[in-house]
């Protein structure tokens, strides 16, 4: 079993020639074997070519921190699905079947994941023409049949300002029995237009794959970078780079503890949560300009560096917005109405959460110790420790209380950081990338834990650049939390993970 | 002959700015500046001014609706007294008319709403009716209280009997019933905790994904209508809750609007201290309101 894996390091590459390629049946048997000792699927990705499809598997075990990659070579236009025995194996075949068009025997629910045209022209598992446009969002829904089972359709419009998605509910009354969501209305070919790369523009690209996880997505594809072509980072670009994702991961946190208080109508947390978010954007701008930190980070540092004067100026404004951020939080849990809107809302369990394959906060909240930063540290949490925090009852409040205690390790990391700042430079210039490689990169975004996964040719340009945003392996979480709650409790539950609309589209 | 004159300008002209005191309290608890007072003459003047979309779905039950609704309020509006003033129209019995014509704004809201055929809607309406079924109780227990204690069956007559000295005869069913009016009021002005006036949350709202479909002049008037409704029954709190009377006309009605404006900082600040309640608690507080006023009612029978 432990023979057709192969194991690596993240923010590692190694030679495509040493993963070891093995039958199709033994590929799977040993997938779903370590997914039954604990392992978890990190990315299951195919590379089409003309002979048939390359699908490669990274697992990662929690237990002794290893990551390993498993390989088999598909020569078939058919494949047999794992999906109904793992779980988590579910949107990945999906995915796998609309870019490389395979199709998944006895997959439970076949249906496309982003509605975009298959990476090779006419191979489509739908047999959907190739020079029609493919309509986002028709499909075959899960349905529920019987008295008083009524079907609620939401988006892709929706009344407030968020990304566009469309929710399916099949309710009893007000109760919600099954929550199918499709996306794929932000979809824009990330994946496909990085093949042949890296281009000039690429790195700006991974900045915006999710918006709102600009240093997340950029650190890891830095990461990719500095492992293909075996550049060390400096230890001051390391310490900027942690810094950086941290300020992130505070800007996001606050700004969904106060959408959480908005959307229970609670006003003060959530007028205070807007203005606070802003001050840590804030200070990222003094970082690098850009309040989401786009061109901070660059393959092999970052470009900007900080002065003295502007790690005082930035210890400063961090002391205030803990203040600041301190006071608005304490008035949610010392608000009764609050409290008894977010306990037992949107429960997960640990079982659920494990199946799922859950990452991030929401994972974290359902007792889930998962985190990338102390699983398989990167950076400077190679150096430096922070603490995760977990919480047992996977309900809304639990998520809400996850992200602050999660702003406040961050706060204080940022603080302890900023005090013993390292000499040197804060950049190395990048060489070249090795070609026949494979290079893997996990960072733990404000959302979870974000995986880039490349493979080289022999020039070293990308065959394949694989992407997994933690919302690709959260939204399934979503819809189970909503099953057997209230429908009017869906947008607290959504907003209690907060997932990205962009990030799963690419 | 004056006084109705002031009734009528006072009913027609102050009720926006009810909302807008309680939009300034909500902003002041936030830190924020808010919106100016008068913001919501602005929307109101914005909307009667711009055309409106009518879905091909719909029929002229939809167009009714608003239309109805509005006029409904505003012939309440002429039955309960203000500021210790008698009504313009009055009779023995109209407080079931009173009540009725809630009913009737109601049920125009809601048909209207069934009749896009839009999901939401549907599930509003449905949150509306069911809620306001368990309102309604309520209202009546107040009102024949108030009757029993006048012993008039008149709207005049109920709301302005309440004195100082009322207050020390039966100072328990008095407060009991201040109580349950406050939540009443609360609950059918759709204020939190019952419902959010400013989500834009469809999944969430009771009355405002009522009014999703409705655009320019009739959602003005729905609007308008939503104002006036609270004006109404922030006007009965206070004629119970502020038995103030000093026998000068143009003090009662200084007295009056002083206490409408307290009463809309009141609102703001349990909007601003308090969450939503989740949809299922909604019943039990309802519930609750009307056990107060039932046992207000029973201190008054025996």
């Amino acid at each position: 079993m432990s023979g057709s894996l192969h194991t690596l390091y993240n923010s590692s590459s190694i030679p495509l020639a040493d993963i070891p390629v093995v039958d199709s049946i033994p590929f799977l048997q040993g997938i779903m074997d370590v997914v039954d000792q604990g392992w978890r699927i990190v990315s299951y990705f195919g590379i089409p070519d003309n002979k048939g499809v390359v699908l490669i598997c990274v697992l990662a075990d929690k237990g002794e921190g290893r990551l390993a990659v498993t390989r088999t070579d598909v020569t078939d236009d058919r494949f047999p699905s794992i999906a109904s025995l793992c779980t988590q194996a579910h949107l990945f075949e999906r995915e796998i079947a609309e870019q490389c068009g395979l199709v998944f025997d006895d997959h439970p629910r076949f249906n496309p994941v982003r509605f975009h045209h298959p990476f090779v022209p006419g191979r489509d598992a739908w047999n959907r023409p190739a020079d029609e446009p493919i309509r986002v969002g028709v499909m075959e829904y899960f349905q529920v049949a019987g008295d008083n089972v009524h079907e609620v359709a939401v988006g892709p419009v929706h009344a407030g300002i968020i990304e566009p998605g469309h929710f399916r509910f099949q309710c009893h009354g007000e109760e919600v029995f099954h929550l199918e969501i499709s996306l794929g209305y932000q979809h824009r070919g990330i994946e496909a237009a990085c093949i042949g790369g890296p281009h000039p523009r690429t790195l700006q690209t991974m900045e915006t794959a999710a918006g709102d996880t600009t240093i997340g997505h950029g650190q890891a594809y830095c990461m990719i970078m500095e492992a293909l072509s075996g550049t060390k980072v400096p230890p001051r670009a390391e310490v900027l780079r942690g810094i950086a994702l941290e300020l992130e991961r505070l800007a996001n946190h606050t700004g969904d503890l106060g959408a959480i208080a908005g959307d229970v109508g609670y006003l003060p947390t959530a007028s205070f949560c807007g203005r606070i978010r802003g001050d840590f954007l804030n200070m990222t701008a003094v970082l690098c300009g850009s309040r989401f930190g786009r061109g901070l980070l660059t393959p092999g540092g970052t470009v900007f560096d900080i002065t003295n004067d502007l790690r005082d100026n930035l210890l400063k404004r961090l002391a205030e917005a803990r203040r600041d951020l301190t006071d608005a939080v304490e008035l949610l849990w010392n608000s009764p109405s609050v409290m008894g809107r977010l306990e037992d809302t949107g429960s997960l369990t640990l079982l659920q959460g494990l199946d799922l394959g859950l990452v991030g906060p929401p994972a974290r909240a359902c007792g889930i110790k998962r985190d990338v930063r102390n699983d398989y540290p990167f950076g400077i949490y190679r150096m430096t420790n922070v603490p995760v925090a977990t919480s047992f009852h996977g309900d809304v409040c639990a998520r809400t209380m996850i992200r602050w205690q999660e702003a406040l390790k961050s706060m204080d990391f940022i603080e302890e950081q900023l005090r013993q700042m390292p000499g040197g430079g804060h950049r190395r210039q990048a060489s070249a990338c090795a070609g026949h490689r494979l290079a893997l990169a996990m960072t733990e975004g404000w959302r979870g834990e974000i995986c880039h996964v490349a493979v080289t040719d022999a020039t070293g340009r990308f065959v394949r650049y694989k992407i997994v945003d933690p919302s690709f392996h959260n939204w399934p979480g979503l819809a189970m939390a909503l099953r057997g709650q209230q429908i009017s409790d869906f947008p607290l539950c959504n907003k209690s993970f907060n997932l990205s609309y962009c990030g799963f589209d690419l | 002959m004056t006084d109705i004159i002031i009734h009528c300008a006072v009913a027609l002209l102050f009720p926006p700015l009810l909302l807008g005191v309680i939009g300034k309290t909500k902003a002041v608890f936030a830190g924020r500046v808010g919106a100016p007072y008068f913001q919501p003459y602005y929307d109101l003047i914005k909307l009667f001014r711009k055309g409106s979309v009518f879905s091909d779905t719909t029929t002229w039950v939809f167009r009714a609706g608003p239309v109805v609704t509005l006029s409904a309020i505003l012939i309440a509006v002429l039955l309960i007294p203000l500021g210790r003033h008698a009504a313009p129209l009055s009779f023995s019995g109209d407080l079931v008319l009173f009540t009725y014509l809630f009913g009737l704004s109601r049920f125009f809201t809601t048909i209207a709403a069934l009749d896009t055929g839009s999901s939401f809607e549907g599930m509003g309406a449905a949150r509306e009716v069911t809620f306001s079924c368990l309102a309604e109780p309520t209202l009546f227990f107040a009102l024949i209280t108030l009757a029993r204690l006048s012993k008039s069956l008149s709207l005049s007559t109920i709301l302005t009997h309440a004195t100082s000295a009322t207050w020390f005869a039966s100072g328990a069913s008095m407060l009991l019933l201040v109580a349950a009016l406050f939540i009443t009021l609360l609950a059918e002005n759709s204020r939190i905790p019952f419902d959010d006036p400013n989500t834009h949350l469809e999944l969430t709202m009771i009355h405002e994904v009522m009014v999703l479909d409705h655009s320019g002049p009739a959602f003005g008037m729905i609007l308008y209508g939503a104002a006036l409704k609270l004006f109404v029954l922030g006007a009965v709190f206070i004629n119970v809750a502020l038995p103030v009377s000093t026998g000068i006309a143009l003090a009662d009605w200084v007295i009056f609007i002083a206490g409408m404006l307290v009463l809309a900082v009141v609102i703001g600040t349990v909007e601003s201290v308090m969450a939503r309640l989740r949809m299922v608690r909604i019943p039990q507080l309802l519930v609750g309101a009307t056990i107060l006023s039932a046992f207000a009612m029973m201190l008054v029978l025996r």
